[in-house]
């Protein structure tokens, strides 16, 4: 009987002690957290895709919290909506934030491009890349190893055929496939504009034309046709001025290889169909 | 207690006993948090350290509180309280005084409140009768062993990564494989240190 009291009030007395010390340690040692901070936090996407150029959504609001007129409009993912809840949180004029959306320029499946060799490395766009650019016979063509799909946060692309997609209802514009990508095929794009090339060769067109059956070749058609004359012609590849460009397609008819293509509602080719009932 | 013995105490504890190679204790976080060196070090420097310190705690609460007392039986629950209440009180330590140190260590301090391999420290030290700076000593060595155990480990995880396993073995299969290999080629060290000093 003696040995239960005593092990019980021992006890007791160790937790009642060490209880005491933490009570009194978290008391002395508290950390001020901002209460704003966790509102903030539960308002951020919470993907930690890192776009705003702070290590996670954390760190973002962090930042945003530190009073050195980080601005609310960093996040691309959050977009306008999130703009206005942080505004309103910190006591700001809420600034204007342009939504944006990556776009792949390059239409060359397996199907459309031809290879220059069968590789057998690892199976990365970045590995590939180093081995005389990749197994494509097109150096600026998409690879089709999907880094760009690894590091995507919100599952907005995908590997068709060994071509890169991007889902622009799903893209949040964090642009790290942009970053991702070693042929710098991605670009981000205004969610306003229309039509885009989709082609990022800067080869001259009979070269082209044997590599790729979607590729540029620079026949000048758009730029002629164009009606609004926002078609110019670059490094031998048709490029699209979006500040004059009223989005009226007609570049979309038009085009012989079928590398101008509208991107909404979705990035698809339309010549695909019409090739798919051929076959 | 000569410097000797404890040399042998921590050679012993750190090769010949290796925590996980040997004993097979603190399995969870060795396969969990080993994927990249600089975290599975930063693990195991806190374990070194909530090692060093649940022993300096407990060693005293064993032999001038419970067993005078008769109340050795106590030794499990009295050491799994001490050593979370231990844990705890680090976290919020480092929570004021470092907190970039808090912050890369993150969810591996909560997690060693109930890490075996700090437990059978602590109750190994009272099981074969060390004094305090024994006790210490054979911590120290536990951690060390622990954190070349780490070391190693996640230099091999690194390696598999790249490597190409059949499908059935990716994963957790390989990686305990390697394990395995790795444990037998520290049983090598078994009679290795006392004949070294002796």
């Amino acid at each position: 009987m003696n040995m239960i009291v005593i092990a019980i009030l021992s006890v007791t007395t160790i937790a009642a002690i060490l209880a005491a010390v933490l009570c009194i340690a978290s008391r002395v040692m508290a950390v001020e957290v901002d209460e704003r901070l966790q509102t903030i936090k539960d308002c951020l996407p919470g993907s930690n895709c890192g776009a705003c150029g702070y290590p996670g959504c954390e760190g973002y609001a962090v930042a945003l919290l530190s009073g050195d007129g980080i601005g609310a409009n960093l996040c691309p993912p959050g977009g306008a909506v999130l703009v206005a809840q942080l505004s309103e949180i910190l006591g700001v004029t809420a600034e204007n934030v342009a939504q944006s959306i990556a776009v792949v320029r390059c239409m060359g499946d397996r199907d459309a491009q031809q290879t220059k060799m069968e590789y057998k490395g690892i199976e990365t766009c970045k590995a590939a890349k180093q081995l005389f650019g990749g197994a494509g016979a097109c150096a600026f063509g998409c690879m089709g190893y999907g880094d760009c799909q690894v590091v995507c946060p919100s599952d907005a692309v995908c590997m068709e055929n060994g071509l890169a997609r991007i889902s622009p209802a799903r893209c949040t514009g964090c642009t790290l496939c942009v970053k991702a990508c070693p042929n710098q095929l991605i670009t981000m794009e205004s969610t306003s504009i229309a039509t885009a090339v989709l082609c990022n060769t800067i080869e001259k067109g009979a070269i082209v034309r044997k590599k790729c059956s979607y590729g540029c070749i620079a026949c000048g058609k758009c730029v002629r046709e164009c009606p609004s004359n926002s078609i110019i012609m670059k490094h031998n590849l048709a490029q699209i001025d979006y500040e004059t460009c009223t989005g009226c397609g007609r570049c979309v008819e038009v085009c012989i290889t079928h590398c101008i293509q509208p991107l909404r509602p979705i990035q698809e080719p339309v010549a695909m169909e019409s090739e798919a009932t051929l076959v | 207690m000569e410097f000797r013995t404890l040399i042998i105490i921590m050679m012993s504890a750190a090769l010949v006993n290796n925590f996980v190679l040997i004993q097979f204790l603190g399995i969870c976080p060795f396969l969990g948090v080993s994927k990249q060196l600089k975290s599975a070090t930063g693990m195991s420097i806190a374990v070194i350290f909530v090692m060093l310190l649940a022993t300096a705690v407990t060693w005293p609460i064993t032999i001038f509180l419970l067993q005078p007392n008769g109340i050795g039986f106590l030794q499990t629950i009295v050491f799994v309280l001490t050593i979370a209440a231990l844990v705890q009180l680090v976290e919020i330590t480092l929570k004021r005084f470092m907190p970039a140190l808090y912050s890369v260590l993150g969810v591996y301090l909560p997690l060693m409140a109930t890490n075996c391999a700090i437990l059978a420290v602590v109750l190994l030290n009272i099981n074969n009768e060390h004094s305090f700076v024994e006790s210490l000593v054979n911590s120290l060595g536990a951690g060390l062993g622990f954190l070349l155990a780490m070391v190693i480990f996640s230099g091999i995880q690194e390696h598999l990564e790249n490597a190409d396993p059949p499908a059935c073995m990716r994963g957790l299969p390989i990686a305990l494989f390697s394990v395995a290999i790795l444990s037998l080629a520290f049983f090598g060290f078994t009679g290795v240190v006392e004949n070294l000093f002796g």
